[in-house]
């Protein structure tokens, strides 16, 4: 497996839907290439803190404020 | 009678029940969805538009016309699907509106080979995020995300923020499965790039000694 064809597969890699031969080369690619190892690693985490913090607050407030802009905006429309 | 079966095994989405009930003019239905997408939509829209006051206007544009053309989603994707596909194309307009000179489409963005390529390769910190403040953090997570492509930016929220599927986030978009794998893939890379300045062990734990 070279580089760039594991970096196609990178997708279905996080997503586990790689089948036991093609995790296999994706394993053994990882472990004889530094580069790819720390491209795997450091993507895995990027995805990770974007899902586990929130980028963009919505205070309650401002939920509770647009909910009823929208149910003001809706009710009109019928 | 497999049919028959699979029809009354098969999941309903609790969503089916609302819009049905919705579409018949029964607002409290209607209501349960906004409350149960708005966050989301909001997101959606700041992320894709990078402007709170936009992000605002176009969650309640979206669910307004959401309602209006609720007679027409027939139900053939989930309505979270439908509801993302409307915010992403209010999002998209709005940021066209934005740049009169330049146009902003889900196609863009792909003619060069830029950032499919990873240059870094210095390793992160076990838990790199715990380096910085909450504010501080949110801060470098909102600037490297504002620094890619419209088009790469939306594919990114929506699968790996939103959690949507690679077929999700094709139908919500307008773009084959393929196209989106490869936005995903590049908007990943040139994240990690970014992120990685900040993320990556100091010159002084580097694995390599200076001389």
């Amino acid at each position: 497996m070279t580089c760039t064809e594991f970096l196609s597969k990178l997708d279905d890699y996080f997503d586990g839907k790689v089948d036991a031969e093609l995790l296999a080369e994706v394993q053994a690619h990882v472990k004889k290439c530094s580069h790819c190892e720390v491209v795997l690693d450091s993507t895995r985490k990027t995805i990770s803190i974007y899902r586990e913090n929130e980028v963009y607050e919505f205070p309650e407030d401002l939920r509770e404020r647009l909910h009823a802009a929208i149910m003001k905006k809706c009710s009109k429309a019928r | 009678m497999s049919a028959i079966q699979s029809q009354v095994t098969e999941e309903v989405h609790p969503d089916v029940a609302l819009v049905a009930r919705a579409k018949l003019g029964d607002t409290a239905a209607f209501e349960q969805l906004v409350r149960q997408y708005e966050r989301q939509i909001f997101r959606v829209a700041q992320h894709i538009t990078q402007n709170r006051e936009d992000a605002e206007d176009i969650t309640q544009d979206a669910f307004f016309k959401a309602y209006e053309k609720l007679e027409q989603f027939q139900g053939n994707s989930k309505f979270s699907t439908w509801l993302v596909r409307i915010a992403v194309n209010e999002s998209l307009m709005r940021l066209r509106k934005r740049k009169t000179s330049r146009t902003v489409s889900m196609d863009e963005d792909v003619q060069t080979e830029d950032g499919s390529i990873p240059r870094d390769f210095a390793e992160w910190r076990p838990n790199p995020e715990q380096l910085y403040g909450q504010s501080e953090l949110g801060d470098i997570l909102r600037k490297a995300i504002k620094g890619l492509p419209p088009g790469f930016r939306t594919v990114f929220t929506l699968r790996d923020v939103e959690n949507l599927s690679t077929e999700e986030t094709a139908e919500a978009l307008g773009l084959s499965v393929p196209a989106v794998k490869s936005r995903l893939l590049r908007a990943r890379l040139q994240l990690r790039e970014r992120l990685s300045r900040y993320f990556r062990h100091t010159n002084g734990e580097a694995k390599v000694d200076l001389h």
